[in-house]
């Protein structure tokens, strides 16, 4: 079962980045893209090879790091809070995120420092994750309707605070945020995959460290304080890595919805609760969906783009719900 | 092995709730803590787990316990909650190896001896054919003993438990009980909160009565379990006999209280209030004695 799982998943993947790389505004036959990875190197124009090596590649890679990034993150805050509605987005991170990059851009300081965006970006999302902890938290710990709540008031409030950047900013930089807070990897650069690399990558293997603290504490903080486990230490430890993966992934593709909620359901309803194959399923998943959307999105309206997130909601919520129905019954 | 605790104490804010407490048990021993609501005995538990910090000392073998990390205290020790989430979707095998976190490195499959643990967890406590089953499918016993194979999983030789058969039927109690008796009998020392008198009488080797925080008797199930000490700290009228199946005594409880009865206990009430329900304490919704 298991093993089905991750084949499917890889094959997916394997075949999301083959696609997301030959296919395009510009179509590279693949004939002439095998005969080039297997060594003719007068196969491709310098012209396609540009547009494969400073383009799609480059947005290929990021849209598997920024998949993999809030998907983690999603499967993470479920388990963190024990709360099947927690993701990036619905908890306020996202936003936050979004507001602290739309801080730095209306600084004029997104352009010339790589680490300008994703810091103002961190920066919003730790405001946000710190904001919702204390909020949501009531005399007997966090219950889940209070952090659903304080999310959503706390997303609602970064919006307002973006909206009020936008509405403030000089034109030129109104279009920046605009095309943003849009959200998708069509600004994706290779620059950006020496910040969002490091921080993804990084960020999963912290998490899959903890991913047995994670399902002791399913158990409640309680009992897994009997188990030997120091619930607050694990807590700030795994809210500080997520909110740090989904300020990378946020800072390189803007807000990208429901992949950091859907994904990890998906795979629960799957593979089952236990969160070391829940969080690596989820990396894979989340990846390959973020680039198969990616590619729907350029493909659609060809030459004209989709915003991704539009994809990941026509994609995603129908497939979700099926997952769901199926997944009741069982 | 051996658990001793002097003196141990705890406040929640202002308020007492645990005072002066010196308790000893060795291997081999079931004591059952028994008292009203708010009497001091979760608190106490959770004291003797090493969960909660206050005054007094608490010896596990000789040394201070809260010396010991977390992760080897939870070796030795473990210590079952009264109620933990329901919804967890977790097969029950999954569940007990939850009991392993404390010996497992952060990474890595179960090993051998992990797996050897697990299943000895699910023999003792006889749900080896629960295994495949979510946790959240069982029902309120099999919950139960599944949660006792995850801190027997831990292989403690010191076992807390707190409230462990309640929610159940009288079958699974007496089940919970007997399971209980025979990890005692097996050497290690069993200490659990109780509500069940008669059921605290019948398995454990001493009792333990708290009322306000604080230690009223301890001793064989005969020298607590007595008329007098039933009205004092439970305010109740009782008969206690000596129960004809296994000689263990047996309280009686008279019910509806004889008329008067407030007035005749002949002892202050000492509870303005309980602490759990805000009522006066050992008025469970009785009629009011007339005079």
């Amino acid at each position: 079962m298991k093993g089905t799982v991750y084949l499917v998943l890889g094959a997916l993947l394997v075949g999301g980045v083959l696609a997301g790389v030959a296919l395009g505004a510009t179509a590279i036959p693949w004939g002439r893209l095998l005969s080039y990875a297997t060594g003719d190197r007068d196969a491709l124009s310098p012209a396609e090879l540009l547009i494969l090596g400073r383009i799609r590649l480059p947005r290929v890679l990021v849209g598997l790091l920024v998949g993999a990034a809030l998907a983690v993150a999603g499967g993470v805050m479920q388990g963190l809070f024990r709360n099947p509605l927690a993701s990036p987005y619905t908890l306020g991170l996202a936003g936050g995120a979004s507001t602290g990059a739309a801080v730095v851009i209306t600084a004029g300081l997104a352009q010339g420092n790589l680490w300008s965006l994703p810091g103002g970006a961190f920066v919003g999302a730790t405001v946000a994750s710190l904001a919702v902890g204390a909020l949501a938290r009531t005399r007997r710990g966090t219950t889940p309707l209070t952090l659903i709540l304080a999310g959503i008031a706390l997303a609602t409030l970064f919006s307002a605070a973006t909206s009020a950047l936008i509405f403030l900013a000089n034109p030129q930089e109104m279009g920046a945020i605009l095309v943003w807070t849009m959200g998708g990897l069509g600004r994706a650069t290779p620059a950006a995959l020496t910040y969002l690399a490091p921080l993804v990558l990084g960020g999963i293997a912290v998490v899959l460290a903890f991913s047995h603290d994670l399902d002791v504490l399913a158990l409640g903080d309680d009992q897994a304080r009997h188990m030997g486990l120091a619930p607050g230490r694990v807590r700030f430890a795994l809210l500080a890595t997520s909110t740090a993966m989904t300020a990378a992934a946020v800072a390189c593709a803007g807000p990208i919805g429901f992949v950091g909620l859907i994904v990890p359901h998906a795979v629960r309803l799957v593979l089952g609760p236990g969160h070391a194959h829940l969080l690596v399923a989820s990396a894979l998943a989340g990846a390959a969906f973020l680039v198969w959307a990616d590619l729907a999105a350029r493909l659609i309206l060809r030459p004209v783009e989709l915003p991704v997130g539009l994809v990941t909601a026509f994609l995603g919520v129908p497939f979700f719900l099926y997952l769901l129905r199926r997944g009741g019954g069982r | 092995m051996n658990l001793a605790a002097h003196g141990v104490g705890h406040r929640y804010r202002e308020r007492v709730v645990l005072s002066g407490v010196d308790l000893t048990v060795a291997g081999g021993e079931l004591v059952a803590v028994v008292g009203p609501n708010g009497a001091g005995k979760s608190t106490l538990l959770r004291r003797l787990s090493g969960a909660l910090r206050g005054p007094g000392v608490i010896l596990l073998d000789g040394g201070d316990l809260t010396r010991i990390p977390a992760r080897i205290l939870a070796r030795r020790l473990a210590m079952l909650e009264q109620e933990v989430p329901t919804e967890l979707d977790f097969p029950v095998e999954e569940l007990v190896a939850f009991g392993r976190h404390p010996h497992r490195p952060r990474l890595g499959p179960l090993s051998q001896r992990d797996r050897t643990a697990v299943h000895r967890a699910l023999e003792a406590t006889g749900t080896t054919g629960l295994v495949r089953r979510p946790f959240s499918q069982l029902s309120g016993g099999e919950r139960r003993k599944a949660l006792l194979a995850t801190v027997l999983a831990q292989e403690p030789a010191v076992l807390l438990l707190d409230e462990p058969t309640v929610h159940l039927d009288v079958h699974h109690q007496l089940e919970i009980m007997s399971l209980l008796a025979e990890l005692a009998a097996d050497g290690r020392a069993v200490v659990c909160a109780l509500h069940d008198l008669n059921l605290a009488a019948a398995f454990a080797h001493r009792m333990l009565l708290l009322k306000e925080g604080r230690v009223v008797a301890i001793g064989p199930p005969a020298e607590v379990l007595t008329r007098d000490l039933l009205r004092h700290v439970f305010e109740i009228e009782a008969m206690v006999m000596a129960s004809p199946a296994t000689g263990s005594p047996f309280a009686h409880f008279v019910v509806p209280p004889p008329a008067g009865f407030r007035r005749s206990l002949g002892t202050p009430r000492l509870y303005t209030a309980d602490r759990d329900s805000g009522r006066p304490d050992g008025d469970c919704g009785l009629p009011e004695a007339s005079p």
